[in-house]
C-alpha cells in the first residue's frame, strides 16, 4: 500500500469481511431505494470529500500550480504526517466520549526521551525508538486509569496530563534542545522508501501504486461478493463504478507525482498502514464496535455485557503509544529534541477530528473522516504559506473552516430531524 | 358556545412525506378534564405541539378558537400568555436548581433586574400548598422524586395564570401513589375552574377523571365519548383506538412448566451511596423452564433494584445471597458473566439503559452477543445484517430496513429491538422490566405474544411490571414485592387484584413469606 491520497484514506476495505453498512453519520447500509437516496444518505462523506476537492484546486489555481507540484504534495504527507497519526487516535477517543488534551506534551516527551536515550545514554536508535512507544503507552495507562477505573473526567485528567508531561519533557531536556539524531531514526520522519533508477519515475512509488490500487478494487469487489451471498443490498453498482475509478485514478496521481519527486516517504506507508488497521478495526472489530457503543449509550452498553472500563482504559493506553509515534516521526523529522515541540498538536488533532465529522457527544466519527479533516488543515496551512498569508490569518481561516464544518453537520442533523417526525 | 373553551378546527399538519393530522377537530368544554387517546404515533402529541405553538400558526392548517376568538401562536411564549401551558411527558426542571427557581424561570420575580428572593419564595411556597406539595421552595429538584417533580411542573403552570393545562402522559412514571394524588389534583385543579387535556395510555386513569374523551387515530378524529352518558368501557376506547374489537388484550397462553431454571437465595442488596440502607431484604425467587413470573410492587418497592442486582451487581452495594441456575451455584458478579450464565435483563427505560439511539438496528441487536458473529475479534457484517433482517421479520419491527436508525422508531418498535437483542443472547432467563411501558394497546398484545413464545421455548421469564392486569393476564405466578422485601409468591389461580395490592402494601413490620 503506498502513495494513500485522501481518496484512498477513505477506502480502506475490509480485508475477509464485508460489511453493508457504512459506519458513522452516513447510516444508511442497505439502500432499498436507489442510488439516489444511498447518495443523499453519504451526504457527509461525500460533501467532506468535495469540501477537500474543492480546497485543493482553489489553491492549485491561486498558487499557480505550485499546490499540486511534486515537491509540495511530498511536503504536504510528510509535514502533516504527525497531525494525522494523532487524529487517529484522537477519534477513536472522542467516538467514546472523551478527549485527549495531552497528545501535544506526551509527543514532546517522547521525542525528549528519544533524545536522552540515543545522544545521553547511547542506546541504538531502534530500541530507544520501542522504548518510546513502551513509554506512551505507560503514559497512556496512567491516564485511562485515572479515567476508566477512577471516574475523573478525560478532559480534565488529560489537562493535567498536558502540563505534567510538558513539564516532564523539559525536565528530561533540562530545558535544552538535543540535536542531531542518527539518520536512521531521522528516516522515519523524513525518509523516502530506497530509490530505484536514477531518473524520471521512480519504480518503486508507481509499482506501490498499481499494489495499492488493485488492493483496492479487490477488496471492494470481494466485499461486494460476499454481500451478494449475503443476499444483502448493496450500494448502487454505477456507484460503486464511479468510486473505484475515481480512487484508483487519484492513487495512481498521488503515485506519478511522488515518483517523480524523490519516491515513497516512510512516514506515509507508516500512516497507510494505521489507517488501514484501525479503519478495519473500528469498523469491524468488537472493540471498535464496543467503542461506538460505549459513545452512543454508555449505560446501555454497560447493560449489554461491554466490559466498558477495560474498553476506555485501552483506548486511553492506544492513544498514548500513537503520541508516542507521532513524537518519533515529528523528532526525527525536526532532528531536533525540544522542550517546547508538539505545542498545540492536540488542538489540531481534535479539530481534524471534528471537521471529519465526529460528534462531540460522542458514538459518531471515522477514522477516515478524521484523515480528510485533517488534510484539510494541512492543505489550507500550506496554501495560504505558499500564498504568503500571514500566521495570523491563517489562525483565523481555521478557525472559521473548523465552525463552519461543525455548522454543516448540526444544520444537516436538524434537516434529517425534522423530515423524519 | 360560551361554554367552549377550546375548539380545534380542520387541523391538517403534513411533515415531509407524512399527514401526522388531517382535519382533526376538537371541541373542549370549559372546566372539564378532557381526555386525548391514541395509540402511539396516532398524532397526539402532535395535535397538543399545535396547540401549544411548538409548531407555529402558519405551519399547519386549520383554525383554533380559544374562548371564541381565534388565536395564532407563534411560539410556546404565546400560547402561555393566552393561559395554555403543556406540560410534556419528559419533565423539563432544571435538577440543580431550587423548587422555587424552577417554578419561576423564564418568569423571574425581580425587582430592577435582580431576584427578588423572599417574594420568589413566598409566591412558590403558595403555589406549592395549592398542589398539595409540603416541601420547602429551596429544596433542590433533584431531591425531591418523580412525582413531587410533576407536582412542581403544574405549580408552574399554575405561576402562568393557566386556563388550559395540557398534560402528556402525567402518570408514565409515577407509582400508584403518586398517580391517584396528581389525578385527585387534577380534580381540585376542575374545581378552581382550570380546563384539563390529559393524553394518557393508562384507561382505568381516563374512567376516573375524565368527562370526555377524544380518540384519535392515524392522524384523524375518530370519535369523541362523553363519559358521563352511559357505561363506557375500556374495551370501548380500546375499540376505538386500535379501529377494531380486541377480543382480549392477553393472547390465550398454556404454560408447560419444567424443572426449576433459576434460583435466587436470601439476596440482600444495600443502597450504592448509603451503605447502611437495605433495598432488598433477604429475597427469596425461583423460575422454571416454560414459566412466566410476575413480580408486582410498587414504584419504590426495589423491583428494578433487585432485578439489576442479580444482573452483574449493576445496582448496589454488599450484595449477599446466591443464584443457583438447574440447581448449581453461578456467579452472576459481572454482566458478562451474568450474561454468559443465560441471564437477561432487559430494562425499565430503553432509551437510557437499552438502546444505543444514534446506531441503526442491527447493530443494537447484535449489541449483547457481539462475539457469536466474530471471528478472531472480527465482526462479520453480512451475518449481522442477516441476523438483524430475521428478528425485523419475525419480531414485526416496523422499519423499512435493519440500518434505520433505533432512536427514530416508536416505543414499541424499540421495545421490539430490544428483546431481540437478548433473545439474539440465547439466554435461558430473561427478566423484562416494564416491558411495556410507554407502549400502544397493538404492539402490547404483540409483546405478549414474543413473552408467550420465549416460555414456550422452554425460557424461565421474569416480568416486572407496575400495571396489575398485565401481571394478571400474563403470568403463571406472582411474587408481590413491598419495601425489598418478598411477601407473597401465588399462582395465578389465586391472585386476584386485592389480594395483590394487599402484599404490595405490606408494612414492613409484619413481613409474611406465605405461600398462598
Amino acid at each position: 500500500m503506498s502513495a494513500p491520497s485522501p481518496t484512498q484514506a477513505t477506502e480502506p476495505k475490509p480485508t475477509g469481511t464485508g460489511n453493508s453498512s457504512p459506519r458513522g453519520q452516513s447510516g444508511s447500509g442497505n439502500p432499498i431505494t436507489g442510488a439516489v437516496s444511498y447518495l443523499a444518505g453519504q451526504l457527509r462523506q461525500i460533501g467532506l470529500f468535495i469540501a477537500l476537492i474543492v480546497i485543493v484546486l482553489f489553491f492549485q489555481i491561486t498558487t499557480n500550480g505550485i499546490t499540486l507540484a511534486p515537491i509540495n504534495v511530498s511536503n504536504l504527507v510528510v509535514q502533516n504526517s504527525y497531525i494525522l497519526i494523532l487524529a487517529i487516535g484522537m477519534v477513536m477517543v472522542i467516538i467514546a466520549g472523551h478527549i485527549d488534551l495531552s497528545v501535544g506534551s506526551v509527543v514532546a516527551f517522547t521525542g525528549a526521551m528519544a533524545g536522552v536515550m540515543i545522544t545521553q545514554w547511547g542506546l541504538p536508535w531502534p530500541v530507544a525508538a520501542v522504548l518510546c512507544l513502551v513509554i506512551g503507552a505507560l503514559v497512556g495507562a496512567w491516564q485511562g486509569f485515572w479515567i476508566a477505573y477512577f471516574g475523573i473526567p478525560a478532559f480534565i485528567v488529560t489537562l493535567a496530563g498536558m502540563l505534567a508531561f510538558r513539564g516532564a519533557a523539559q525536565i528530561a531536556l533540562q530545558n535544552q534542545q538535543i540535536s542531531p539524531f542518527p539518520q536512521g531514526f531521522r528516516n522515519i520522519g523524513s525518509g523516502f522508501l530506497p530509490a530505484f533508477g536514477t531518473t524520471g519515475y521512480e519504480p518503486l512509488t508507481l509499482i506501490l501504486g498499481v499494489i495499492a490500487s488493485v488492493a483496492l478494487i479487490g477488496t471492494g469487489l470481494r466485499g461486494r461478493a460476499i454481500r451478494r451471498k449475503y443476499q444483502l443490498e448493496d450500494e448502487p453498482f454505477l456507484w460503486f463504478i464511479t468510486k473505484m475509478v475515481f480512487t484508483v485514478a487519484l492513487v495512481m496521481y498521488i503515485g506519478f507525482l511522488l515518483a517523480s519527486y524523490s519516491g515513497t516517504p516512510i512516514v506515509l506507508v507508516v500512516l497507510a498502514v494505521l489507517v488501514v488497521v484501525y479503519s478495519m478495526v473500528m469498523k469491524n472489530s468488537v472493540f471498535g464496535r464496543h467503542v461506538y457503543a460505549i459513545g452512543g449509550n454508555l449505560h446501555a452498553a454497560e447493560l449489554s455485557g461491554v466490559k466498558t472500563k477495560r474498553v476506555t482504559f485501552l483506548l486511553f493506553v492506544n492513544m498514548g503509544v500513537i503520541s508516542a509515534l507521532a513524537g518519533l516521526v515529528f523528532t526525527g523529522q525536526l532532528n531536533l529534541a525540544s522542550p517546547s515541540a508538539g505545542n498545540g498538536f492536540e488542538l489540531d488533532a481534535i479539530a481534524a477530528v471534528f471537521i471529519g465529522g465526529a460528534a462531540v457527544t460522542g458514538g459518531i466519527g471515522t477514522v477516515t473522516g478524521a484523515i480528510v479533516g485533517g488534510l484539510i488543515i494541512g492543505i489550507l496551512n500550506n496554501g495560504m504559506s505558499i500564498l504568503g498569508v500571514g500566521t495570523e490569518y491563517q489562525s483565523l481561516i481555521k478557525g472559521l473552516v473548523l465552525l463552519a464544518a461543525v455548522a454543516f453537520d448540526v444544520f444537516n442533523k436538524r434537516r434529517a430531524a425534522s423530515s423524519t417526525k | 358556545m360560551a361554554n367552549t373553551i377550546l375548539e380545534m378546527r380542520d387541523i391538517t399538519k403534513t411533515f415531509p412525506g407524512v399527514k401526522a393530522l388531517q382535519d382533526v377537530t376538537l371541541e373542549v368544554e370549559r372546566g372539564q378534564v378532557h381526555a386525548i387517546c391514541g395509540e402511539n404515533g396516532a398524532g397526539k402529541s402532535t395535535l397538543m405541539k399545535v396547540l401549544s405553538g411548538v409548531y407555529p400558526a402558519g405551519s399547519f392548517d386549520g383554525q383554533i378558537l380559544l374562548d371564541g376568538q381565534p388565536v395564532e401562536f407563534k411560539n410556546i411564549n404565546d400560547s402561555e400568555a393566552a393561559g395554555v401551558v403543556i406540560i410534556h411527558q419528559e419533565l423539563a426542571l432544571s435538577p440543580f436548581l431550587s423548587i422555587a427557581e424552577n417554578i419561576f424561570l423564564g418568569n423571574e420575580q425581580s425587582k430592577g433586574g435582580f431576584i427578588d428572593w423572599n417574594k420568589t419564595n413566598l409566591d412558590a411556597a403558595g403555589l406549592l400548598a395549592r398542589v398539595g406539595l409540603r416541601d420547602n421552595p429551596i429544596t433542590k429538584v433533584t431531591d425531591i422524586g418523580v412525582g413531587k417533580q410533576q407536582l412542581v411542573e403544574i405549580a408552574k403552570a399554575l405561576s402562568k395564570k393557566v386556563k388550559l393545562l395540557i398534560l402528556d402522559e402525567p402518570t408514565a412514571a409515577l407509582n400508584d401513589d403518586d398517580s391517584a394524588h396528581l389525578l385527585d389534583l387534577i380534580k381540585s385543579l376542575q374545581g378552581q375552574g382550570i380546563t384539563s387535556i390529559i393524553i394518557s395510555h393508562k384507561l382505568n386513569e381516563i374512567k376516573e377523571i375524565a368527562d370526555k374523551v377524544t380518540i384519535i387515530r392515524d392522524g384523524k378524529t375518530i370519535e369523541t365519548l362523553d363519559m358521563h352518558a352511559g357505561e363506557v368501557s375500556e374495551d370501548r376506547i380500546i375499540k376505538g383506538m386500535v379501529g377494531r374489537d380486541l377480543e382480549s388484550r392477553y393472547p390465550a397462553h398454556e404454560s408447560s412448566i419444567g424443572e426449576e431454571l433459576l434460583r435466587i437465595e436470601d439476596w440482600t442488596v444495600h443502597h450504592p451511596l448509603d451503605a447502611s440502607r437495605e433495598i432488598i431484604h433477604q429475597a427469596n425467587l425461583a423460575v422454571a423452564a416454560g414459566e412466566i413470573v410476575g413480580i408486582a410492587g410498587l414504584m419504590g418497592a426495589g423491583r428494578t433494584e433487585l432485578a439489576m442486582s442479580v444482573f452483574g451487581k449493576s445496582y448496589g452495594t454488599g450484595i449477599s445471597g446466591t443464584v443457583y441456575k438447574r440447581g448449581e451455584k453461578i456467579d452472576t458478579s459481572t454482566v458478562t458473566k451474568a450474561i454468559a450464565a443465560g441471564i437477561a435483563y432487559a430494562t425499565e427505560d430503553r432509551k437510557k439503559y437499552g438502546l444505543n439511539l444514534i446506531d441503526d438496528i442491527q447493530r443494537n441487536v447484535s449489541g449483547s452477543a457481539l462475539r457469536k458473529l466474530a471471528k478472531l475479534g472480527f465482526v462479520n457484517g453480512s451475518e449481522e445484517s442477516t441476523v438483524a433482517e430475521r428478528y425485523r421479520k419475525s419480531m414485526n419491527i416496523k422499519a423499512p430496513t435493519v440500518a434505520a436508525v433505533t432512536g427514530k422508531l416508536s416505543g414499541g418498535n424499540q421495545q421490539k429491538v430490544v428483546l431481540s437483542k437478548w433473545m439474539y443472547a440465547d439466554p435461558d432467563v430473561l427478566i423484562l422490566d416494564e416491558p411495556t411501558r410507554g407502549i400502544d394497546v397493538g404492539a402490547k398484545y404483540e409483546i405478549y405474544t414474543i413473552i408467550n413464545q420465549l416460555a414456550d421455548q422452554g425460557k424461565g421469564v421474569i416480568v416486572i411490571s407496575s400495571e396489575l392486569p398485565e401481571l394478571l393476564g400474563i403470568c403463571d405466578r406472582i411474587y408481590t414485592l413491598s419495601e425489598g422485601r418478598i411477601t407473597a409468591d401465588v399462582p395465578i389461580a389465586d391472585a386476584t387484584p386485592e389480594f395483590l395490592l394487599k402484599y404490595m402494601t405490606l408494612e414492613r413490620e409484619s413481613p409474611v413469606n406465605e405461600r398462598a
